[in-house]
């Protein structure tokens, strides 16, 4: 097959051309880099849908089941090794296309993955005491501590009150009373 | 060598179980030679652990595949750097470590303590190779001992996980475990004086520094964690309440407690049980720590593989809480105040209710981290208990503390009348109405962080407040320049100006904390040349653009590394690389699952951070998640402050003793003139 001088210039202008569109930046094809296993995990391109601040608050309550206890969202965009979390945010997405709403989502996940799926147990039953505890504890503790207090100083005697010891006068109160004693057995 | 390191362990197990033995007998006799024999114990056992940890190392350098431990942590093109740290990457090796830092430990307690104090020494010496010697029982009898050797030498090592291949990893854990270690020597001494009934001040002073030490190394260990989960995981943040993390954080909050416990005992003899309680319950946590670690009872991101090691932890904790309980509670009667609370209102009750809140948190934490394990025993049900739960139950809390880190200084001792207490209030109070009226109107409305950044107004307010009138009744009295009058302020007073300074560090942590509410991120692919935006929380609009992908070999790795470039409105900020590594061994085979290395941009402000997710289709078009993290900054200058607030603490000299040389001079000066 033979090609013309025209012809010849026109395919080696539509090469070049070819050549720097496709060095143009974002505007062709990349090119492929040597080692792409080492790269990790090949991934498709972001959609819409990975980056819907609806479906990331519904995945932020539920765990990814591969075992690093991240939420859903949290494992998918950092460890993208996970062949887990990219699955179960599909499942999201269909759910919500399927006009299901968050709390919907989030029941579905529940009966089919138990309750442990959620990040924070819900607040019922046995988990309902499980966030009220520490609280409650701490106020108990708080009353007692309220009420051994005022024990303890009906039981004592008041004596003079401390003198305040002013910042950076270096002398401990019982220094302080001695001086304020002093003082008073001074004539005048 | 490992030869020698074997033998090494069994002569520390059977000198730890003699220095055990002669220290107790020794120390309840009042025999001379036994105490004697104990103290060369604990030196013998100290030195036959750092043999051990020696001939570990050496195996470890020379590449000795034929020990297990060498090749399942090691390979042949492991960076020397990371070699030094192979001794406590594994389960086997952190054994062996612990066990000669307590060595050491204990070593230095011997040489270190005053004579006034020596009396509990014997029983020190029998309490700390008590617990060593269980160290290398467990490394000998638990299947954990780290000069086990294989059938067969592979031609190559397995190498280290590369999270750990960062140097946030080569100190963590061994400030972690300095921290951990060191809680055995107040410990020690408190088991001591029970057990010798020499429950007076005495054996507080003792373990005065040791205390400290122990809470510095577990700050510090605590705050490097937080940035290398920061910087490695690629997660975005740098605290996730992992069961592990959890187990750290709960000795550093009962020690937390001790520190302001422990001076109310020393200025007025109360609480002598509380504080015996405290340094008891900090060790046991302690344990229970490395019990959640080893024995993958909880799932955690940070545990050993599954052992049995951790049932011997179990047995040890149980053990040691029951002997130390019945010891504990023999000895109430001995344990009486020497004084009572005299008024409600005093800088006394204001420290047991920081008390009550440090503990109240440690025990939400512990409540926290156990819950699973509960639930599911008492609903038959698995549950999560992660971050979200913390926050809603541990925030308030930490917010109440926060608040009374500010009212405790402002306080006075034994009684606070009502004008000093307005006069004492007056400044911090309106400091952290105006922050709050400032917050308000700037239209903040996320009532934690309101209450968090108003309440450090008020605390900052009450330390500057007391840094203030220290500084300026130094200037009135001295003539000092008020920086020159601040710093000699810091010098003649360490203990309480260089405790505010721990206070202005806590401070800045939790601002730092509430900027998280706001962190903003992305994903994008993009093909080089392409941009993507991302507006930050103070309205800026950061652009990232992608410029390309290279591979390449680096060290152990091959490296693909994509850089962004990255412009806010408009204007160029710079560049940031983010990395995927393929570890190798020395044959070139993949070692690991390839890791992510983070990009990170980090400002007064805000963090940049970029995390590249991988390639579509081993192209150059490369999957981004941008975040911005506000403040984050502040969460490492933070830690520098609170760790410069306890060294000054922990500084020798600068305390009263100076203060009784300043007015002696001056009582000799007055004699002068007269």
């Amino acid at each position: 097959m033979s090609m013309d001088r025209r012809g010849f210039l026109m395919a080696a202008a539509a090469t070049l051309g070819a050549v720097v569109q496709d060095s143009l930046a974002g505007s062709g094809p990349a090119g492929k880099v040597a080692d792409p296993a080492s790269a990790g995990r090949a991934l498709g391109p972001t959609t819409a849908a990975d980056t819907d601040a609806a479906y990331q608050a519904i995945e932020k309550r539920l765990k990814c089941s591969c075992g690093c206890g991240l939420d859903i969202y949290t494992c998918r965009t950092t460890d993208f090794n996970c062949t887990y979390s990219p699955g179960l945010h599909q499942k999201v997405v269909a759910l919500a296309e399927q006009g299901k709403t968050a709390q919907q989502i989030i029941d579905a996940f529940v009966v089919e993955y138990g309750p442990q799926v959620l990040m924070a147990p819900p607040k019922r039953g046995f988990n309902l005491i499980g966030y009220l505890v520490p609280s409650f504890v701490v106020l108990v503790a708080a009353g007692f501590l309220f009420l051994a207090l005022r024990r303890w100083t009906r039981a004592t005697a008041p004596g003079p009150a401390a003198v305040t010891p002013a910042a950076g006068t270096e002398a401990s109160p019982a220094e302080l009373e001695r001086l304020r004693r002093e003082l008073e057995r001074l004539p005048g | 060598m490992t030869l020698l390191g074997h033998l090494s362990l069994w002569l520390a197990l059977l000198l730890g179980l003699w220095g055990a033995v002669t220290g107790f007998a020794g120390g309840l006799q009042g025999r001379t030679d036994l105490q004697q024999s104990a103290r060369h114990a604990v030196f013998a056992m100290f030195g036959a652990l750092v043999i051990a940890s020696i001939s570990l190392e050496i195996a470890i350098f020379r590449h000795d595949f034929n020990v297990e431990y060498v090749a399942a942590y090691t390979s042949r093109n492991l960076p020397t750097f990371y070699l030094w740290s192979a001794l406590y990457a594994g389960q086997k090796g952190s054994l062996l470590f612990w066990a000669t830092v307590l060595g050491l430990f204990a070593t230095l307690a011997q040489l270190l303590t005053s004579g006034r104090h020596r009396a509990y020494l014997p029983l020190v010496a029998a309490v700390t190779c008590t617990v060593a010697a269980f160290f290398v029982t467990v490394m000998l009898l638990g299947d954990a001992n780290p000069f086990e050797r294989l059938a067969y030498t592979p031609v190559d090592g397995r190498g280290m996980n590369p999270q750990l291949q960062n140097p946030g990893m080569v100190f963590h854990p061994p400030m972690l475990y300095l921290g951990y270690i060191s809680i055995t020597i107040p410990f020690a001494f408190a088991v001591a004086a029970l057990l010798s009934k020499k429950l007076d001040v005495d054996w507080l002073v003792a373990i005065r520094k040791w205390t400290l030490v122990s809470w510095l190394f577990l700050s510090i260990g605590l705050l490097l964690g937080m940035w290398w989960a920061y910087v490695e995981l690629g997660w975005g943040g740098y605290w996730a309440w992992d069961p592990v993390e959890n187990a750290a954080l709960l000795p550093w909050l009962v020690m937390t407690a001790f520190l302001h416990s422990v001076m109310i005992q020393e200025k007025r003899g109360m609480l002598k049980k509380w504080n015996l309680a405290l340094v008891i319950g900090a060790w046991l946590l302690s344990i229970f720590g490395t019990f959640l670690t080893r024995s993958g009872v909880i799932a955690s991101v940070h545990s050993f593989t599954q052992s049995p090691v951790g049932y011997f932890f179990l047995g040890f904790l149980l053990f040691a809480a029951a002997g130390t309980s019945i010891l504990y509670v023999t000895r109430l009667p001995l344990l009486e105040a020497d004084a009572t609370l005299e008024y409600m209102v005093s800088r006394e009750a204001s420290f047991l209710f920081n008390n009550l809140l440090l503990i109240g948190i440690a025990f939400a934490v512990l409540w926290g981290t156990l819950l699973p394990i509960l639930s599911e025993a008492v609903t038959g049900v698995k549950i999560t208990v992660a971050a979200p739960w913390f926050n809603d139950v541990i925030v308030p809390i930490g917010l109440a503390l926060l608040l009374l880190t500010g009212i405790g200084p402002l306080v006075a001792w034994r009684r606070a009348s009502t004008p000093n207490l307005k006069r004492q209030f007056a400044v911090p109070a309106t400091t952290g109405l105006f922050v709050l009226l400032i917050l308000l109107v700037a239209g903040m409305r996320d009532l934690y962080v309101v209450l968090a950044i108003a309440f450090g107004g008020f605390v900052t307010g009450t330390v500057v407040q007391e840094f203030g009138r220290g500084a300026s009744a130094r200037h009135r009295q001295y003539g000092e320049p008020l920086a020159l009058a601040t710093l000699r302020l810091i010098g003649r007073n360490r203990r309480r100006y260089g405790g505010y300074i721990v206070h202005i560090g806590i401070v800045l942590l939790f601002i730092a904390f509430s900027g998280m509410a706001f962190k903003t991120e992305t994903q994008a692919t993009l093909r080089p040349g392409e941009s993507a935006t991302l507006r930050s929380p103070y309205g800026y609009v950061y652009t990232f653009t992608h410029l390309g992908v290279s591979q390449y070999d680096a060290l152990n790795r091959r490296v693909t590394a994509a850089l962004v470039d990255v412009s806010r409105d408009g204007k160029p900020v710079g560049r940031l690389k983010t990395e995927k590594r393929q570890h190798v061994d020395a044959l070139g085979r993949n070692t690991f699952e390839p890791s992510t290395e983070v990009g990170i941009r980090s400002g007064v402000r805000e963090d940049l951070y970029v995390v590249l997710g991988g390639l579509v289709n081993g192209t150059e078009q490369a999957v981004y998640r941008f975040t911005i993290n506000p403040l984050v900054w502040w969460v490492w200058f933070g830690g520098y402050v609170l760790v410069a607030g306890g060294l000054i603490v922990l500084w020798p000299g600068g305390g009263p003793p100076a203060v009784r040389r300043t007015q002696a001079g001056y009582a000799v000066k007055l004699e002068a003139q007269r």
